[in-house]
């Protein structure tokens, strides 16, 4: 169910920014995840999945990074739909990625599951910081995978 | 502000939680309810999220403490109707919710909290006057 998908070209279909600076702009973002993954016709658990992952990333964005942008596409590989979510921001940036992909992990008073558990519910997740110059975050999620 | 309205009945306090749960919300909701479960006395607490269609780690780890919370103050927790996708992501993000007792829906989780606060007191359920003699 999660393995990688290994098709050389994914194609945007479409494109959507999405600032998110403060709180209601969540409940938008989320609202918007929702419109396009429907639209997909991506299927019930799997759009819980990626709203789930969308909502633990939106979270660290505005903790840790201060607010940042939510890129929403519609990727396709082969017969294959998907939604592609790329969350940037410009804070701190994580020094230690390692560490911060590990369960139980946290710089906050958190859980530590924000992100490898994110990793769990995608199927493609990749992760991007540098120290001073922000994080990106960038997760896929088929409709029937 | 929204606010997610606690509702008394008897020595349980009912909680239905219409709306997507935003962080600020589900917060709220943890103070309001332990607030409550202490002016009240109340002896359980019931949290249907029937409609709430995404439980996040936040969301998870505030139902957690709400169920903790609510047991050193001497009530029990059941949360009912969690949907099936929310329990597959809760379960897949890496959180059990160990501790919190849940129910199918409202009905199975009234029982259960009747028969956990029968087993673990005397019986008060029908008889709330006479309970509140006792630890007057």
């Amino acid at each position: 169910m999660r393995m990688m998908t290994s098709q050389p070209m994914i194609l945007s279909l479409s494109k959507d920014t999405i600032k998110v600076s403060q709180e209601q702009d969540v409940v938008f973002l989320k609202n918007r995840v929702k419109e396009v993954a429907v639209r997909i016709k991506m299927g019930l658990v799997n759009q819980t999945r990626l709203l789930t992952a969308a909502s633990e990333l939106v979270r660290n964005m505005m903790r840790y990074g201060g607010g940042g942008s939510c890129l929403i596409e519609v990727v396709s590989s082969g017969r294959n739909n998907g939604v592609r979510l790329t969350f940037t921001d410009k804070g701190p940036g994580i020094p230690d990625i390692a560490s911060a992909m590990k369960d139980g992990f946290s710089t906050g008073k958190s859980l530590g599951l924000g992100l490898p558990g994110t990793k769990r519910l995608v199927n493609e997740f990749d992760i991007k910081s540098k120290v001073g110059e922000g994080t990106t975050v960038t997760i896929v999620k088929w409709a029937n995978g | 502000m929204d606010k997610i309205p606690i509702l008394r009945m008897g020595a349980f306090l009912l909680v239905t939680i219409q709306v997507d749960l935003y962080d600020r919300l589900a917060l709220n909701l943890e103070a309001d309810l332990v607030q409550m479960v202490n002016k009240t006395s109340a002896k359980g607490v019931l949290i249907d999220i029937s409609a709430v269609s995404i439980v996040d780690s936040f969301m998870g780890r505030i139902i957690g403490n709400i169920a903790s919370m609510s047991k050193i103050l001497d009530a029990e927790t059941v949360v009912v109707g969690m949907q099936p996708a929310v329990a597959i992501t809760l379960i897949e993000l890496g959180l059990p919710l160990k501790g919190v007792h849940t129910a199918l829906d409202m009905e199975k989780g009234m029982n259960l909290l009747k028969s956990m606060i029968d087993t673990s007191g005397d019986d008060e359920d029908d008889d709330q006057s006479a309970y509140d003699l006792i630890t007057e």
